[in-house]
């Protein structure tokens, strides 16, 4: 069962880490994806970062992408934390974790994982820019491409 | 069931859509002949500028109903909670 969950405090890895492996030793491989907010987006500086999201249904949406994730590949553990709020420049916004018997299981589900995260679970991003101004991020269409590969069944889940 | 027993529906607007309307939620009657999600969006547009602004065919605006993504045929019922927002940008 994935820990799934949505908060304002930052979150501590090693100690994410340290709860997802406590305890067992048939775990082999932990994947990690931390992400955090860069300084500037295309060369203007960033003084924070506002991220919104639609309470509840954020939640079901994060629960039912670490559900796809434990359906694909035989993971021995899952965690997902996203971040909500006012965020500063080098702060981390969302945690992936996914444990698995063997590495390439842990680093895929890992890489989908942030993917589907990106394009399936409502959040909204808003730069607020070192000069003052502000501006809704907009959607990607390499988030999407990044997001389509696993849909394309271009890659075999490893077991 | 007559439109004056009938639940309301809970909108809810998200990011610059919520800006635009000047809301962040609200409860409507369902109106007469409104009972698709793209039916409910043109019907929504027509209630003042702001709506326009946030809402228009040509804008990137995605839908949930009763906390699922749903496209512009899906059906919308009284008592449905109903939210727009902008293509996500988590992670």
């Amino acid at each position: 069962m994935a820990r799934v969950g949505v908060q304002t405090a930052a979150f501590d890895l090693g100690s994410e880490a340290a709860a997802l492996l406590a305890g067992r030793s048939d775990i082999g491989g932990l994947g990690c994806f931390v992400g955090t907010v860069r300084d500037s987006a295309a060369g203007r500086p960033i003084a924070a970062m506002t991220l919104e999201h639609y309470p509840g249904m954020t939640e079901r949406a994060m629960a039912a992408i670490a559900a796809e994730a434990e359906a694909r590949w035989a993971l021995l553990g899952c965690t997902l934390i996203h971040r909500v709020g006012r965020l500063r420049p080098g702060e981390p916004i969302v945690l992936v974790l996914a444990a698995a018997a063997h590495r390439a299981a842990a680093l895929e589900a890992t890489g989908f994982l942030i993917d589907w995260l990106k394009t399936a679970a409502p959040f909204w991003k808003k730069e607020s820019f070192a000069d003052g101004g502000e501006a809704w991020v907009a959607a990607r269409a390499t988030d999407d491409e990044a997001a389509a590969r696993w849909r394309a069944g271009a890659v075999t889940p490893a077991r | 069931m007559t439109a004056a027993e009938a639940p309301p529906l809970r909108l809810l607007y998200f990011a610059w859509l919520r800006e635009r309307v000047g809301r962040a939620e609200e409860q409507v009657a369902l109106p007469d002949g409104v009972a698709t999600v793209g039916a409910l969006r043109a019907w929504l547009c027509s209630r003042g500028p702001g709506f326009a602004a946030a809402l228009a065919p040509d804008l990137p605006v995605r839908c949930a109903v009763n906390q699922d993504f749903a496209g512009p045929d899906a059906p919308v019922a009284p008592g449905d909670e109903v939210a727009f927002f902008p293509p996500v940008t988590g992670g």
